[in-house]
């Protein structure tokens, strides 16, 4: 796996590809809700091991995306396939493979931290001993052994999106979606979360999908794919899209292609 | 990375679905057991209708010997698996609608992202409401005990298959209902338009010679509405006896309903409905 990990400033989704397949494809998806046009033909992909952002603003259609990758929305045109399993013909492959963290919360605030887990685990079918296993892990890797017994209405915004990723990677996926995780923390709890996330894909070689509207949660050498009122304006290198927009910054090229006023964008 | 990694195998083994099954009923069971306002209403409301609108009515209706009694009853007796089967209807439209809109969005994109089919996931998801309406029930049948109203002990195991029977009927009727009809938005209208309609026209609070002695049209349509079946097969399952017809209706609407269920099952529903102006699509 040379090139394409998030550290590594060189190599590139092309590097990537010629290993195996990709670990997220989009290609030419539309959605429509009634007459409004949400996303239209957008097509991007995701290598194996990289952490690729998807940027866009709030209404972007990145939610949708995210919906229509897990199968909560039935895709209307174009085709999502994760590692070459299309979700719509064999979601049962490609939901295996891939663990996705909402940007609503979805944890059962009356039930424990561990049941959470557990819970989880029963839905991709795991044994009891097994899933017991790998929560203890799961719970240790992002720092809460302590709080297994509680009850999740109990922990922090931020303790809470830990949880969410340590449950969405209990059943070991190799792709992770996240659709703007961060959003609502303080700065600390953002810069653990993208911290630990990153260290999955460099160290563990997940594939990330990370949606945000943040521009300072993305480097110059992270994958970007800019979202634009449900169209795909660039992927590729962010040090190439500012580069390409002759900007100084990312801010400066996001906002020169897309026309969006300065005001509309967090820092 | 290992290759296989990437090409998980087909399909999922039997272990997989009872594990998947085991892990929804045991999540609905521990969410029953820490709500404890939803247990108490749901008890609640039978337990107002038979306190209070049985005792008040039991002088002006007299009820006949007719199977499965074999003497004659008090109307409170009489009314008791009326009122279990709305403990179930009640139990299946809220948890139904519930799937379907807001509250329960979060916990059913977690549901929906488990790889197994999503048939089996809605079915597994019936079967654990289910579970809980038959535990309230329970709960009733130990207060009515002391209220005097007792089934022959063996009455009390006999009465759980139809009660799982109704159960899934019920359940898989709010969840047709519920995917189906887009003007129930709340749950006011489900009332208005569907439990009331099917509790008042049922055998829960008369039997049905009496009904027909008023109105031969309303006695057709209590005749056809499975509402009363459930009642007459756990009614008849009380006593040690299986209503046939009963049966037969309640099983038949069963499948049909959770197959009408699945296949109009739509879990955009909820959220996209929410979010008509696309803020957050």
């Amino acid at each position: 796996m040379n090139g394409c990990v998030a550290q590594s400033p060189t190599g590139g989704i092309e590097g990537a590809e010629a290993t195996g397949p990709v670990a997220l494809s989009v290609e030419g998806v539309s959605h429509r809700y009634g007459d409004r046009l949400a996303l239209d033909r957008v097509s991007f992909s995701v290598s194996p091991a990289c952490f690729a952002a998807l940027l866009g603003l709030n209404g972007a259609g990145k939610s949708t995306l995210f919906s229509l990758a897990t199968r909560l929305l039935r895709i209307q045109s174009g085709a999502i396939r994760v590692f070459g399993h299309d979700i719509q013909a064999h979601p049962g492959e490609a939901l295996r493979l891939l663990g996705v963290v909402f940007q609503p919360r979805t944890l059962d605030l009356e039930l424990s931290v561990t049941q959470n887990l557990l819970y989880h685990a029963a839905l991709h079918g795991m044994g009891r001993r097994e899933a017991l296993k790998r929560s203890a892990e799961a719970l240790a890797r992002v720092g809460l052994t302590e709080r297994g017994r509680d009850k999740v209405r109990g922990l922090s915004g931020g303790q809470m999106r830990r949880l969410e990723i340590a449950r969405a990677l209990l059943h070991r996926p190799r792709l992770l979606l996240l659709d703007e995780p961060t959003v609502g923390l303080d700065v600390k709890a953002r810069a653990d979360i993208l911290g630990h996330v990153r260290r999955l894909v460099a160290e563990d070689g997940i594939g990330v999908l990370w949606a945000t509207h943040l521009l300072d949660e993305i480097r110059p050498e992270d994958d970007l794919v800019v979202l634009h009122q449900g169209q795909v304006l660039s992927t590729g290198k962010t040090s190439r899209f500012v580069a390409a927009a002759g900007a100084e910054d990312l801010r400066s090229a996001f906002t020169r292609l897309t026309g969006a006023g300065v005001g509309s964008l967090a820092p | 990375m290992r290759p296989d990694a990437l090409t998980p195998r087909r399909g999922f083994s039997p272990a997989e679905y009872a594990r998947c099954l085991h892990g929804i009923v045991w999540r609905e069971a521990l969410r029953f057991v820490h709500q404890r306002e939803r247990f108490v209403s749901a008890l609640v409301r039978p337990l107002v209708w038979l306190f209070i609108f049985a005792a008040g009515f039991r002088q002006v209706l007299g009820v006949s010997i007719i199977p499965p009694y074999e003497t004659y009853i008090l109307y409170e007796v009489y009314i008791a698996p009326g009122l279990m089967a709305m403990i179930q209807l009640f139990n299946g439209m809220q948890s139904s609608l519930s799937m379907v809109y807001d509250r329960e969005m979060g916990n059913m994109r977690t549901l929906l992202v488990s790889p197994l089919p999503r048939w089996f996931l809605l079915c597994s998801k019936l079967v654990a409401g289910t579970v809980v309406s038959v535990l309230q029930v329970y709960a009733f049948l130990a207060i009515a005990w002391f209220w005097d109203i007792q089934a022959p002990p063996v009455g009390y195991l006999t009465v759980l298959p139809a009660l799982i029977l109704s159960g899934l009927m019920l359940g898989a009727l709010g969840m047709l209902i519920s995917s189906a009809v887009r003007q129930l938005e709340n749950f006011a209208g489900v009332m208005n338009f569907v439990i009331f309609p099917m509790f008042f026209a049922s055998s829960a609070l008369y039997p049905l010679w009496r009904v027909q002695e008023g109105s031969p049209i309303l006695y057709r349509f209590c005749e056809l509405n499975p509402f009363t079946h459930a009642i007459e097969l756990v009614r008849f399952a009380l006593y040690g006896q299986v209503n046939w017809t009963s049966l037969a209706v309640v099983g038949g609407c069963t499948v049909a309903f959770i197959l009408g269920a699945v296949f109009a099952y739509d879990p955009a529903r909820g959220f996209v409905r929410r979010r008509p102006t696309g803020a957050e699509a």
